[in-house]
C-alpha cells in the first residue's frame, strides 16, 4: 500500500510540480477524498498564513511547508508523500538537506508564527535558528518556544525513499552506498531513471559496478523496452544471488484460466490436461464459478437438501431409515430433483463433458513472451548452479556434523579398541564437560577467557571421572564386556539424575564468545557458522594430537600393543592396567572437551550427552575399532549421510534418523567390522 | 589310496603377512598324520582354513568322496560333513556335565526343531557311556566339566570329537600340559581313532610325535618344508636350520 | 512327559504354585471380586508387573541363556501393545462415533462412520484418513495374530541380518539398541500412522464391555497376565532343561566350539531371538490395556536397558531370577517415584526419593554387578544349593576362540 501510493505520488510529482497529484490506480476513492480534505484544510490555512507577521515565508521550501502546515506537524505515512514530492519539486539544492534533517528529527517549529527552522545546536538554550531555504542564521529563540518535529518511522521511510535519488550522486561514497542499499531493499520503478542518471559520473569502481548491476535488476522488472529487459535478464545467467532469483521468479508467476479455445495472444505457460494436471472437480468448479455451468451439489449439500425435505419420516419417496448408504441417498435426491424441489445434480458424465468442452491453461502474468522465455532459461541456469552450490553447502554441513560426531565418538572408540568395553556413561562425560563450561561462565564473565579456561578444566574433570570409573568399576569387570556395558549404564543414569538434582531440569546457557557469532558466507547459498568452523578446527586438532600420541609416543606404542594383543603386551612388561587407566582417562577427557564444544551451540541439559551417545556408538560401529582413521571415516560417513537424508526429506528429521539407522544395520552386513577393520587372527572373533 | 582331504595351492594373507603360502597337502581316509613346525609356520591357520573359520585368498580345498569343495561351506556344515576339530586349549562346556557335553556332540540331527524335541533314548545313553569308558571318564559322567582336571578336559574334548563320529579329526597340540601317563593315554586314543578315520595332529613336542609313529609334515612360513617319517624329517638339513633358527 | 518334567524340576512347580497363590490372593483382596482391600489401580499395577516379569523371562532366555545382550526387546513389547491397542482404540472409537451419528437426521453411511472414526482418532495429528496399516483394526482375531507376527517378523528379519554377519557381543547390543531407537523415532512422527507422540490411548476400555466396571476388568487382566506368565515360565523352563538348553548355553559360553560341533549357531540364535520377541509381544499386548496408553517413549532405548538391569539384578541364567528382578525393581521404582516413599531429612538437605531414586538405582546396580554378579537369584541358589542352576561365566578373555600364535 505504502509503496504503491508513494511511487505513484513520486511519479506525478516529477511530472508536474503540483503538491496534489491525482492518483490513478491505487485506492482512487480514498485518494480523491483525501485531496478534497486537503483542499478544505488548505483554504483556511492559507488564510491563516496571510495573517501572519511580515517576516514569514522567505524561500520555496518554507512555502511548501507552510502550505501544508498541519500535515507537516502531524505527518503520517499516508499524507507526507505529496509534501515530500512538492519539496523536491521546488528544485532547491537545499531540499535534500532539509529532508534529511526532518527525518533525523532536528527540524523545529516556532510556536509563535508556525515557521520551520533548522537549529545550530539542539541542546543550546536559546537555540540558534537557521533558515531552511538559505542556510543563513535566522536569529535565536528560547527552547520553550520551539516545537520539535517528530516524524514517525513510516514518515521517515517515505522521506528516505525520496532522498535516494540525491544520495545516489552524493559526494560521500558511504551515502551513495546507503542509497543503493535503500533501493535494493525496496526497488521501485521510479528509481530506474535516477539510477541510470547516476551511473556515468560514479567515480568509485566498486560502487559503479553495483549501480550497474542494480540498474539491470530494475530493468528486468520495470524496464519499458522488451529487448532491454531480455538483455538484462540474460545478463544474470548463472548469478545465484537471492535478489536475482527474487526478481526473476515473479516474472514467471502464473494464473489458471480456461477458455473454449486457447487464445492466440495469451502468454501461455502450459495447458492443463483435466484429470491429470488439474482435477476434474476443480476444473468444473472454475466453470461453475464463472457461471458457465450449474453449481455442483456436493455430498454435504445433498444431505442437507434431503434433511430439509423430510416429511413424515420419508424423503423422495423412501423412508429416512433406509438412507444408510450413499447410493440410497443418491436415488432419493434424484427423486427429489425429478419433482423439481431441488436443483438437479450434474452427474459425473455431465461434469466431464462440460470440462471437456473447454481448454484449461496457465498464463504468465507477464505479458511478454520473450521476457518469460528469457526468465525461464536464465532461472534454469541459475537453479543448476544453485544446486551445485547446494551440494557444496550440504558437504560443509555434513563436515561440521562429522566433526561433532568425531569429537563425541573418538573417546569411545579408543576405549572400545583398547579395552573392548563400551562405556555407556560416555555421554555423561560429555555432559560433565558442558556443565563445566556453564559453571566456569558463572565465575568468569568474559566469554573468551571462560572458554579458554573451560576447555582444559573440562578435560581434567572428565579425565578424573574416567580414571575413577576405570579403577572403581571397569577394572573389576575385566573380560566381561556385557556386564561392563550395563554397569556403566548404571553410572550413566545415576550421573544424569545427579546433574538434574544439582542443575535442575531447565536448560543452562553456555554462551559462545562474540567473535564466534555469525557465519562465514561464501555466497547466498554457501555459508558456515563460525562456531561450526571452530568445532571443525577443534576436531582436527584432536585428530592430529591423538594421531601423534598413538603413533609417536611411548604411551601410544603401549596402547597399540594392548589393543592388538593384551596378553602378549603384558608379557613384554607393559602394564595393561596403567595403559587401560590412561586410555580411559584420555577418552573421557576428550568427551569433556566435546561437551564444551557441543554446549556452545546446543542448550546444556542433563540429557545433552545421552542425545549424542547412540550416534557415537554408530560412528564407532561403522568406523571400526582400534584406529582413529576408522573413527574419522565413521564420523564423516554418519555426518554426511545424516545431512544427505535430511536433504532428501528436510521436513522430517525423525525419519532421517530412522533411515540412517536402517542404513547402518545394512552396512554392517557388508562390513561387519567397520570400514577400518583389523584383519587376521589379531582381530579375534 | 584315494585321498580324503586335498588342499592345493592355498594362500592366505593377513594385512600383507602371508600366513599360508601356496600350501598343498593330502591325507588318506584312515591315516594318522602329524604336522609340526615352528611358531608362525601356519599350523593353526591351516586348521582354520580346513574347518571354514578362515577363507583362503586362493587355492582349493576338496574333501570326501566324491570330492567337494569346503570353501563354500560354513563351519557347522563342514563339521556335519565329518570334520571334527580339537582346540589347543581344552574347550569343553564347563558349566555342563560330562554327560551333557558328550550328548551334545553325539551324531544326531542338529537343527533347532529336532533338538527342542530331543529325548535321550537308551541307545544314545549307551553310546555316551561307551565313549566315557573309552576316554576314561566313566565315573565322572555327572560331574561338571569345569571341575575336571586339565588332562581330563582334553580327553573329554577328544571324546566329544569321537561322539561326532568324524571322518577327519584335526587335533591341535593334544599333549600340551599333560603328565607322562596322560600322554600315553592320549597317544593310544589317537592311534585307535586313526584306525577307522583320518587324524591330523598338530604338535610342537617331537617326543610325542615320535611316539605317534606316523608320517610327519613339516610346515615353515606357510608351506610344506618336508614330509616323511619322523627320522626322515629330523635328519632333513632345512628342518634343522628352521628349528635352530638359522 | 510334562509330568515327569515337572517332577524333575521342582522349582518350576513351586513357581507355578506361588503364582497361583498370588493371583488368588490378589483376587480375594481386589475390589471387583473380593473384599476390596487393595485398590483397582494397584490391581492393575500388579497385573502390569506380571507382564513385566514375562518380558523379563524372554530377556533372560535371550541374554542369560543364549548370551545375546539385546537392548531392544522392549521394542517387541511395545509393538505387541500397539497391535492390540489398534483394535481397542478403533472399536472403542467406532462405538462412540456410531452413538454420535445416531443423533443425526439421516442414518449414517458406512463411509461416514469410517470418516468420523478417522477424524476422531487422527484429528490430533492433523489427519482424518485411516492409514493402510489400520486395515485390520476392526478384526480382533487378526490384530491378535499381529501381536505375535509383527514382533516375530521384525525379530526374524533383524536377527537374520545381524547374526548372518556374525555381529556379536557389544556390537550386537548396540545394533539392537539402534533398532529400538529407529523404531521409536519412526513412531514419533505424526505420519507414522500410529498417532505420533500421542500414541494410542483409552486402551483400558474394552469394546463391548463398556458397562463392566474397571474393578472387574482389572482382575480379568490380572488373571490373563498370570496365565501368560505361568505358560511362558513353563515353556522357557522346558526349553532350557533339555538338549536345546544345553546347546543354547553352549553358544553363550563358547560360540565357536558349538559351531565346530556342527550346530548352526546362527539358526539357534535366530530361534531364541524370535521366540523371545514373540513372548515380549504377548507380554506387551497384555500390559498396555492395563496401562491404558502407549506412546513411542515406551520403546525408547532406555526401557530395554532397564529390562536388562532387572534381569541382572534378579540374576540371569535362572528364570526365577528374572521374575524376582523384574517384580522387585519395577515395584520399588513405582513406590519411590510415586512419592510414597518417605523422604529422609538430613537437616541441611532433604533427600526426596523422587529425585534420588535413579541415583540409588544406578549406583546400586553397579554394586550388584561388582559384588553379586549372580544377582538376587544367586542368593536363592546359595540357600537352596541347586546344582543344575547355571553358574557364573568364568572370567575369560573376550577372544575365547582365538589361540595364541
Amino acid at each position: 500500500m505504502f509503496r504503491g501510493s508513494f511511487a505513484a505520488a513520486l511519479r506525478h510529482g516529477a511530472a508536474a510540480p503540483t503538491p496534489h497529484p491525482s492518483p490513478t490506480h491505487m485506492g482512487a476513492g480514498t485518494w480523491s477524498g483525501r485531496c478534497l480534505a486537503m483542499l478544505l484544510v488548505l483554504v483556511p490555512l492559507v488564510l491563516a498564513v496571510l495573517t501572519l507577521p511580515a517576516h514569514a515565508q522567505t524561500g520555496p521550501i518554507q512555502t511548501v511547508l507552510q502550505d501544508n502546515r498541519e500535515d507537516v506537524e502531524r505527518a503520517s505515512r499516508r499524507t507526507v508523500g505529496p509534501i515530500v514530492d512538492a519539496i523536491i519539486a521546488t528544485g532547491s539544492d537545499r531540499a535534500p538537506l532539509f529532508l534529511e534533517r526532518w527525518s533525523e528529527r532536528v527540524v523545529y517549529q516556532r510556536e509563535t508564527d508556525g515557521l520551520f527552522f533548522l537549529v545550530e545546536d539542539e541542546d543550546a538554550d536559546p537555540m540558534a535558528l537557521i533558515d531552511i531555504d538559505t542556510g543563513a542564521p535566522a536569529g535565536e529563540a528560547p527552547e520553550d518556544d520551539m516545537d520539535q518535529l517528530r516524524p514517525n518511522s513510516g514518515v521517515r521511510g517515505v522521506i528516505a525513499a525520496a532522498l535516494v535519488r540525491f544520495q545516489l550522486s552524493d559526494p560521500d561514497p558511504d551515502r551513495r552506498a546507503a542509497g543503493l542499499q535503500a533501493i535494493e531493499r525496496d526497488p521501485d520503478a521510479s528509481h530506474l531513471a535516477a539510477l541510470r542518471a547516476a551511473i556515468d559520473n560514479e567515480p568509485d569502481v566498486a560502487l559503479k559496478a553495483r549501480k550497474q548491476r542494480l540498474e539491470r535488476l530494475l530493468t528486468v522488472t520495470f524496464g519499458a523496452d522488451e529487448a532491454a529487459r531480455v538483455a538484462a535478464i540474460e545478463s544474470f545467467a548463472g548469478d545465484i544471488s537471492v535478489d536475482v532469483r527474487a526478481t526473476l521468479n515473479p516474472l514467471l508467476s502464473t494464473r489458471t484460466r480456461f477458455a473454449e479455445v486457447l487464445p492466440a495472444d495469451a502468454n501461455v505457460a502450459r495447458t492443463l490436461e483435466p484429470g491429470s494436471d488439474i482435477a476434474i472437480e476443480d476444473a468444473y468448479a472454475m466453470l461453475a464459478d464463472a457461471g458457465r455451468v450449474p453449481e455442483t451439489v456436493d455430498d454435504d449439500a445433498r444431505d442437507a437438501a434431503l434433511v430439509a425435505n423430510i416429511a413424515d419420516g420419508r424423503v423422495g419417496g423412501v423412508s429416512v431409515a433406509s438412507l444408510d448408504t450413499d447410493q440410497a441417498r443418491e436415488d432419493a435426491y434424484a427423486a427429489l430433483a425429478a419433482t423439481g424441489s431441488v436443483p438437479p445434480r450434474p452427474s459425473a458424465e455431465d461434469r466431464a463433458a462440460a470440462v471437456a468442452d473447454h481448454v484449461f491453461f496457465e498464463t504468465y502474468n507477464e505479458p511478454s513472451r520473450a521476457v518469460t522465455d528469457a526468465a525461464r532459461a536464465t532461472l534454469q541456469s541459475i537453479e543448476s548452479r544453485v544446486a551445485a552450490y547446494g551440494w557444496l553447502d550440504l558437504g560443509l554441513d555434513g563436515l561440521s556434523l562429522a566433526s561433532i560426531y568425531f569429537l563425541a565418538a573418538i573417546g569411545l572408540a579408543i576405549t572400545f579398541g583398547v579395552m573392548g568395553v563400551i562405556n555407556m556413561a560416555h555421554g555423561e562425560f560429555i555432559m560433565i564437560g558442558a556443565y563445566t563450561g556453564y559453571v566456569v561462565q558463572q565465575f568468569v564473565p568474559d566469554h573468551t577467557a571462560s572458554i579458554i579456561l573451560a576447555l582444559p578444566l573440562a578435560f581434567l574433570l572428565a579425565f578424573a571421572a574416567g580414571v575413577a570409573l576405570e579403577r572403581l568399576v571397569i577394572r573389576h569387570l575385566m573380560h566381561r564386556p556385557l556386564e561392563t556395558l550395563l554397569a556403566t549404564f548404571g553410572i550413566s543414569i545415576a550421573l544424569q539424575q545427579l546433574a538434574k538434582n544439582i542443575f535442575g531440569t531447565q536448560a543452562r546457557p553456555l554462551t559462545a564468545p562474540g567473535w564466534l557469532d555469525g557465519a562465514l558466507t561464501f555466497n547466498d547459498v554457501v555459508s558456515i557458522s563460525y562456531i561450526r568452523i571452530a568445532i571443525f578446527v577443534l576436531a582436527l586438532v584432536f585428530f592430529v594430537l591423538l594421531w601423534f600420541i598413538l603413533n609417536r609416543t611411548r604411551l601410544g606404542l603401549e596402547v597399540r600393543a594392548v589393543t592388538q594383543n593384551s596378553r602378549m603386551a603384558a608379557s613384554m612388561g607393559i602394564s595393561p592396567d596403567r595403559v587401560n587407566m590412561l586410555t580411559f582417562g584420555l577418552g573421557s577427557g576428550i568427551a569433556g572437551i566435546a561437551g564444551v564444544a557441543i554446549g556452545l551451540y546446543a542448550q546444556v541439559t542433563s540429557e545433552l550427552g545421552a542425545s549424542y551417545i547412540v550416534q557415537s556408538f554408530m560412528t564407532v560401529v561403522v568406523g571400526g575399532v582400534g584406529n582413529i582413521w576408522g573413527t574419522l571415516a565413521g564420523a564423516g560417513m554418519i555426518g554426511s549421510l545424516q545431512k544427505l537424508i535430511e536433504w532428501f526429506n528436510p521436513a522430517n528429521t525423525l525419519a532421517a534418523q530412522t533411515y540412517m539407522i536402517i542404513f547402518i544395520i545394512i552396512f554392517i552386513q557388508f562390513r561387519p567390522k567397520g570400514i577400518f577393520a583389523l584383519r587376521g587372527r589379531a582381530a579375534g572373533d | 589310496m584315494s585321498s580324503l582331504l586335498e588342499v592345493a595351492g592355498v594362500s592366505v594373507a593377513f594385512d600383507g603377512f602371508k600366513a599360508i603360502n601356496d600350501l598343498s597337502f593330502e591325507i588318506g581316509a584312515a591315516e594318522l598324520r602329524a604336522i609340526i613346525g615352528p611358531n608362525g609356520a601356519g599350523k593353526t591357520t591351516f586348521m582354520d582354513i580346513v574347518t571354514g573359520k578362515t577363507r583362503p585368498d586362493s587355492g582349493r580345498v576338496d574333501y570326501g568322496e566324491p570330492p567337494a569343495s569346503l570353501l563354500r561351506m560354513s563351519e557347522s556344515e563342514i563339521a556335519r560333513a565329518g570334520i571334527g576339530r580339537k582346540f589347543q586349549r581344552p574347550t569343553v562346556f564347563e558349566q555342563q556335565s560330562v554327560r551333557d557335553n558328550l550328548t551334545m556332540a553325539l551324531d544326531n540331527a542338529r537343527d533347532p526343531l529336532s533338538v527342542v524335541f530331543y529325548r535321550p533314548f537308551a541307545t544314545d545313553m549307551d553310546r555316551v557311556a561307551e565313549l566315557a569308558r573309552e576316554i576314561g571318564l566313566a565315573d565322572q559322567l555327572n560331574r561338571m566339566a569345569g571341575e575336571l582336571a586339565h588332562g581330563q578336559k582334553q580327553w573329554l574334548e577328544i571324546g566329544m570329537l569321537l561322539a561326532q563320529d568324524p571322518k577327519l579329526l584335526l587335533v591341535d597340540e593334544p599333549a600340551a600340559g599333560m603328565t607322562l601317563d596322560e600322554r600315553e593315554h592320549t597317544t593310544d586314543l589317537l592311534k585307535r581313532a586313526a584306525e577307522t578315520r583320518a587324524v591330523i595332529v598338530v604338535e610342537h613336542d617331537m617326543e610325542f610325535v615320535r611316539r605317534l609313529n606316523c608320517k610327519v609334515t613339516v610346515l615353515h612360513e606357510g608351506s610344506v618344508l618336508a614330509e616323511g617319517s619322523i627320522d626322515h624329517v629330523t635328519g632333513h638339513q632345512q628342518v634343522i636350520d628352521v628349528y635352530l633358527g638359522r | 512327559m510334562e509330568r515327569t518334567f515337572l517332577i524333575r524340576h521342582p522349582s518350576v512347580m513351586i513357581f507355578i504354585a506361588l503364582l497361583a497363590l498370588f493371583t488368588l490372593g490378589a483376587t480375594i483382596l481386589s475390589e471387583g471380586f473380593g473384599i476390596g482391600l487393595i485398590s483397582t489401580s494397584f490391581v492393575k499395577t500388579l497385573g502390569k508387573t506380571l507382564c513385566l516379569c514375562l518380558v523379563a523371562i524372554a530377556m533372560d532366555l535371550v541374554w542369560g541363556y543364549c548370551g545375546i545382550l539385546s537392548l531392544g526387546h522392549f521394542a517387541f513389547f511395545g509393538l505387541g501393545g500397539y497391535m492390540i491397542g489398534m483394535w481397542l482404540m478403533y472399536e472403542r472409537t467406532k462405538g462412540i462415533v456410531v452413538d454420535q451419528l445416531a443423533a443425526a437426521q439421516l442414518p449414517p453411511t458406512p463411509e461416514e462412520v469410517r470418516e468420523a472414526i478417522g477424524a476422531q482418532i487422527f484429528g490430533v495429528v492433523g489427519g482424518s484418513e485411516i492409514p493402510t496399516i489400520w486395515m485390520f483394526a476392526d478384526s480382533l482375531i487378526i490384530q491378535l495374530a499381529l501381536v505375535v507376527l509383527v514382533p516375530g517378523l521384525l525379530a526374524l528379519v533383524f536377527g537374520w541380518l545381524a547374526f548372518r554377519s556374525r555381529v556379536t557381543g557389544v556390537y550386537l547390543s548396540i545394533l539392537t539398541q539402534a533398532m529400538t531407537l529407529a523404531l521409536s523415532l519412526y513412531l514419533f512422527q505424526n505420519d507414522s500412522g500410529l498417532r505420533g507422540n500421542n500414541g494410542l490411548s483409552g486402551l483400558q476400555n474394552i469394546p463391548g464391555a463398556e458397562n463392566i466396571s474397571q474393578d472387574v476388568v482389572s482382575v480379568w487382566f490380572l488373571w490373563a497376565s498370570a496365565l501368560a506368565l505361568g505358560a511362558g515360565y513353563l515353556l522357557a523352563a522346558w526349553l532350557v532343561a533339555g538338549k536345546f538348553g544345553n546347546v543354547v548355553r553352549g553358544i553363550r559360553d563358547d560360540e565357536a566350539r558349538v559351531r565346530f560341533l556342527g550346530y548352526n549357531v546362527e539358526a539357534y540364535k535366530l530361534v531364541v531371538f524370535t521366540l523371545t520377541a514373540v513372548i515380549a509381544g504377548i507380554a506387551g499386548a497384555l500390559y498396555y490395556p492395563q496401562a491404558g496408553i502407549i506412546n513411542p517413549a515406551e520403546i525408547a532405548p532406555i526401557a530395554s536397558i532397564y529390562l536388562a538391569v532387572w534381569v541382572a539384578i534378579g540374576g540371569r541364567g535362572r528364570l526365577y531370577g528374572a521374575v524376582i528382578g523384574a517384580a522387585l525393581v519395577s515395584l520399588l521404582s513405582t513406590w519411590f517415584t510415586s512419592g510414597r516413599a518417605p523422604d529422609i531429612p538430613l537437616g541441611f538437605y532433604t533427600i526426596e526419593w523422587v529425585d534420588w531414586w535413579l541415583v540409588l538405582l544406578g549406583f546400586g546396580f553397579v554394586l550388584v554387578t561388582l559384588f553379586a554378579p549372580q544377582g538376587l537369584g544367586g542368593l536363592v541358589d546359595r540357600l537352596v544349593r541347586n546344582p543344575r542352576a547355571a553358574r557364573p561365566q568364568p572370567a575369560r578373555p573376550p577372544q575365547s576362540a582365538k589361540e595364541p600364535a
